[in-house]
């Protein structure tokens, strides 16, 4: 493969991609040229130069369709095709927002449908599916939690506790909410550490921030504990639901103790991550934060389906009701699948990177030796030592073997971290090339480590100049001797 | 089970693997007393019943592939070439994670790269981010991070902007301690603003479908220390003067109109544009050109440390997601249509509208409320309730306008109806709307 | 790179040295290859109080920020603006030529609570 031109540089004046009406009428009065730009400086490109220049962009990308996908806390798992034929049927994709209700009927009754299936599988009471993603979701959940303290004239809870193995979305949320965030050791085993929180909890608490499973992949043994200390201190629980594909079916965060929570439909619910979004972030909640929930939701009322608004609603958070799209296709998935389906999903899930973390952790080292759930933190910190090859390296070397790298140095507290999330969709004989390829890289790392710290070598651009790029940001094309362009050289030469 | 590949046999065989001997041990820190609670779900479907089942409950909605559809207001009834589609459903485009590892992301790299530069073209701006979730969430961010740059705490939004946009930017302030003030943006002079206004916020085409006189806005509020957010309609871009012509300091748009179908409201993408010397305080995504180690070219993620996963609690926003998606489907479009196309299709939305506008007013107790020029979209005052027009025209195969009867961007007018008429609204079917009016009203 | 005699330190990695009636202010080598090549930083404009343990700016590589947290208190009597053109003169060069912003201190005792390098260069020891 070679290097794929601009769609800039394929522009060439007075071509078309395009099939049009006329404009057939002179009906409107002509516009002062105080309102009309100047010029429009965009590509012209044929439809074949478009198709092209497209279809071989994405053969430039790695996919769930094209192999394995071990990205720890990301939950790559196959994305049924079936949902997006179904999506694509004209009822739910070209439905205007705004249709009055008694023409929305389907929608509204998935919307419906999908709020108590997703409260079932949770063991919440009430669920909004506003929100547009995860990071939203727990932005919507802390300011219910922050709604629901003033409500009780109790306003002065203005922290927020977070483990120090926490995404980095619970910080940046707590932060973004306007709550002072505490940070968590964890237990050498990995856990919530007990006397910690205790030494936390006061009266200024407003909750926790937990995942479980972690995002070492390890369930919290002590979870009730942990709720009832949050709870009895006045505290509430706040759910990252990033994990749920380990409980699906089996355990619900609801029983866990958690008040509140957000749930990615698309890990556990797989819809598309589509190179980065949309995601679909739902939240759900115990009845005591339900009238905080973004309004509106949809309720059955006398055989019809229908908005409800709560005059306690923190707000809006996005316009219109969500990512209906996503919402269709996690629907679809739910129906199709089922309870039994649903907990053989978190049950292989389960099994699928035990086995990984059985076969692996002779080889690398395991931080923490417990049974893990859906996913396994291994470290390389033991190659390192040895060879001086850094689980970076580990990673990209994994590329030439045809497979995505795990996520890596993360969680934060452990060094050198691989993080391994196999999910369900994945087959035993995909898991033992993957074990084979980890096996391999780490006796190549003794046996040739400049090989492995100078891959990929299969892919066609080696490793990019990250430093430069953040230096001297380069984020858009400009036309070769265009204004701004002189502009940034005289800058530059004063 | 069709998505579950291992079998019963070969389930077991990777438990005995781990030295274990049944499913149960792999639960053994779960406490009982959570185990396998009821959970009440339908029977599950096999594939071909419930293709069935969605095609059924799809046609209970009145889709605008079998509708005439008038309904705007921030979502749009636009065309989507063929082409769209199939790119974005690209295996590689659908079923990417995130380019964090750019050697095997080079294709959404690059595509991220081409769409932040159309954007910027289309709205004359110096720098655009990779997409945020909607318009109305890029407005919130744009006004947190105006008040971080101006280190100012209120910002001034028009009355006549998109009422859930100003909803999602009051949930936005209120946790940054911003205040938000409605106020008409006609502003004079720099001391009409208060010393603590970060920044002004209009809308063009208003909510009502009117063209502003936007000329010398800016520089009256940066005289006043403020900052100016433009939101705008891509679609009007193909003619009206772009926010970066008007020297907006952050311009936000909702991108849906750019070759993403309707959905009932989303997953839709937010545009974010703005000066080169706020990029570091912008929020969202960015891909940036770079070389290899051979000095080829190639794409990364670049300008991270502004982001929650390096920045934590310190990152310049929560957001994690892009809609990435609909960005391939937008500069798809954007591609395809070039400045010729979209300034065809604004023709056609400015003169269908007018169209429309010019006999609607001329039945008997209609009336045009939107104010001369407008773009698409134009408020009706109606002698019938809208809902009541709505369920009528129903018969007639058509989705009428959005009841915006009584609402403050309406001036509280009675009745009051907002149509929208883009490329998709044949001739035909605005003659249907009016005779189907006529026959209605009689 | 070792850490110049007659510098004081801080537990968050940065160093300070009194000139005068000037004390500049900048971070440790250590704080500089623990963060990797640093491509943006950002400082205080002059004239800002800061006070003492305040983070007054901060430090970007391509993938860690880091806080820079004020040795001492008083008011920014400069910047280095070279830094914003050459960030990574702060890995080349962290004690001299990196040095991030000169303040007028308000409170000269503070500096007697820092670090000496003896100190300084045991600390760094113990992390590792």
């Amino acid at each position: 493969m070679s290097i794929e031109p601009l769609i800039f540089d394929l522009s060439s004046p007075g071509r078309i991609g395009f099939s049009l009406p006329q404009v057939d009428m002179d009906e409107a009065p002509p516009l002062d040229a105080k309102y009309l730009r100047e010029e429009l400086d965009m590509p012209e490109v044929s439809e074949i130069d478009v198709m092209r220049h497209f279809v071989r962009l994405s053969q430039k990308n790695y996919s769930i369709d094209t192999g394995f996908y071990p990205l720890g806390s990301c939950t790559m798992k196959y994305n049924p095709k079936l949902h997006e034929d179904v999506a694509i049927m004209p009822g739910w994709a070209h439905i205007h927002p705004y249709l009055p209700e008694e023409c929305a009927q389907g929608a509204l009754q998935v919307q419906c449908e999908l709020q108590d299936m997703l409260g079932q599988i949770s063991g919440m009471d009430s669920v909004s599916l506003q929100p547009a993603a995860g990071a939203h979701g727990e932005f919507t959940g802390i300011l219910m939690i922050r709604a629901y303290h003033r409500s009780r004239g109790d306003a002065d809870r203005d922290i927020i506790l977070v483990p120090d193995s926490a995404h980095g979305t619970n910080p940046a949320t707590a932060a973004a909410a306007g709550f002072k965030m505490i940070s968590l050791k964890s237990s050498k085993e990995g856990s919530v550490d007990l006397d910690a929180l205790k030494g936390a909890l006061s009266e200024r608490i407003a909750g926790m921030m937990l995942t479980v499973p972690s995002t070492l992949g390890l369930f919290e043994p002590d979870i009730l504990k942990i709720s009832k200390m949050v709870h009895d201190a006045g505290g509430l629980m706040y759910g990252d639901g990033a994990n749920l594909n380990a409980l699906v079916g089996h355990i619900r965060p609801g029983d866990l103790g958690f008040d509140v929570m957000h749930i990615n439909l698309h890990k556990t619910f797989t819809t598309p991550h589509g190179g980065g979004g949309p995601g679909s972030g739902p939240v759900a909640c115990k009845a005591i934060l339900a009238p905080f929930l973004p309004s509106p939701t949809v309720e059955k009322r006398d055989d019809k389906f229908a908005f409800t608004y709560s005059d306690k609603s923190i707000g809006r958070v996005k316009n219109f009701w969500g990512n209906f799209g996503m919402h269709v296709r996690a629907y679809t998935y739910i129906r199709h699948l089922g309870l039994p389906g649903l907990q053989r999903v978190s049950e292989d899930a389960i099994i699928n990177a035990n086995y990984i973390r059985a076969n692996l952790s002779g080889t690398y080292h395991l931080p923490y030796d417990r049974i893990c759930m859906h996913e396994v933190v291994l470290s390389g910190k033991n190659i390192k030592q040895e060879t001086g090859i850094r689980t970076l390296d580990i990673a990209k070397r994994l590329i030439d073997y045809g497979m995505h790298p795990p996520t890596v140095y993360f969680p934060l507290i452990v060094e050198e971290a691989l993080m391994i999330e196999p999910t369900e969709t994945e087959s035993k004989e995909t898991l033992d090339a993957f074990i084979h390829a980890m096996k391999e890289i780490a006796r190549e790392a003794r046996e040739d480590p400049d090989m492995v710290h100078s891959a990929p070598h299969t892919t066609e651009l080696s490793r990019l100049d990250e430093v430069t790029a953040a230096r001297e940001p380069n984020l858009r094309w400009r036309r070769p001797g265009d204004k701004s362009d002189e502009e940034i050289t005289r800058a530059k030469a004063s | 089970m069709v998505y579950t590949p291992n079998t019963e046999a070969q389930r077991q065989e990777m438990i005995d693997a781990m030295g274990l001997k049944t499913l149960e041990d792999l639960y053994r820190e779960v406490p009982a007393s959570v185990r396998d609670p009821k959970i009440d779900l339908p029977a599950p479907l096999s594939e071909p019943e419930l293709l069935g089942e969605m095609r059924r409950l799809s046609e209970l909605n009145a889709d605008a592939a079998h509708y005439a559809t008038f309904l705007g207001a921030g979502a749009y009834n636009h065309f989507s070439p063929s082409v769209v589609y199939r790119i974005m459903s690209r295996s590689e485009f659908l079923t990417a994670y995130t380019p964090y590892q750019p050697e095997l992301s080079q294709g959404t790299l690059q595509q991220i790269y081409e769409f932040q530069t159309l954007v910027c073209q289309l709205t004359g701006m110096d720098v655009a981010n990779a997409s945020m979730y909607d318009a109305a969430s890029a407005l919130g961010e744009a006004a947190v991070m105006a008040s971080t740059i101006t280190r100012r705490k209120s910002v001034i939004v028009s009355p006549k902007t998109h009422p859930e946009h100003k909803a999602v930017l009051r949930t936005y302030a209120s946790n940054h301690g911003i205040e938000v003030i409605e106020r008409d943006a006609n502003i004079q002079q720099a001391s009409d603003l208060g010393e603590d206004v970060a920044c002004v916020i209009v809308q063009q085409p208003n909510y009502l479908g009117e063209i502003r006189d936007l000329t010398g806005l800016a520089d009256t509020v940066h005289e006043a220390g403020a900052m100016l957010i433009i939101v705008f309609d891509p679609i009007s871009l193909g003619m009206l003067k772009s926010p970066g012509e008007l020297d907006a300091d952050i311009a936000i748009g909702e991108g849906q109109s750019l070759g993403v179908p309707l959905q009932f409201g989303g997953p839709y993408l937010g545009l974010l544009a703005t000066k080169d010397k706020y990029v570091r305080q912008m929020p969202g995504r960015l891909a940036g050109m770079t070389k290899d180690t051979e000095g080829r070219r190639g794409f990364v993620l670049t300008l991270q440390t502004r982001e929650q996963h390096i920045r934590r609690e310190k990152a310049t926003s929560n957001i994690c997601t892009n809609e990435g998606l609909m960005a391939v489907a937008a500069t798809a479009y954007m591609s395809l249509m070039g400045p010729q196309g979209l300034k065809r299709i604004a023709d056609i939305c400015y003169q269908r509208s007018h169209y429309l506008a010019k006999r609607i007013a001329a039945l008997p107790g209609y009336e045009i409320i939107s104010r001369e020029p407008f773009f698409k979209e134009f408020a009706v005052k109606a002698p019938l309730p809208p809902a009541e027009l709505n369920r009528r025209l129903m018969e007639y195969k058509i989705v009428g306008g959005l009841d915006i009867s009584k609402t403050p961007e309406a001036d509280n007018t009675d009745n009051a109806w907002l149509l929208c008429v883009t490329e998709l609204n044949s001739k035909e079917q605005l003659d249907r709307l009016v005779s189907a009016l006529k026959e209605i009203s009689s | 790179m070792d850490n110049p005699r007659d510098y004081k330190y801080t537990k968050e990695h940065e160093w300070a040295k009194l000139d005068g009636d000037t004390v500049t202010m900048g971070v440790t080598n250590y704080a500089a290859t623990q963060l990797g090549d640093m491509v943006y930083v950002d400082m205080p404009a002059v004239g800002t109080k800061v006070s003492q343990g305040d983070a007054i700016g901060a430090l970007e590589s391509v993938k860690a920020a880091a806080d820079f947290y004020s040795p001492l208190s008083g008011e920014v009597l400069e910047r280095n603006e070279r830094l914003l053109d050459e960030p990574g003169a702060i890995n080349s060069d962290p004690f001299t030529d990196g040095w991030f912003v000169k303040i007028t201190p308000s409170n000269i005792s503070e500096l007697d609570a820092l670090m000496s390098a003896e100190e300084y260069d045991e600390f760094e020891k113990s992390q590792g």
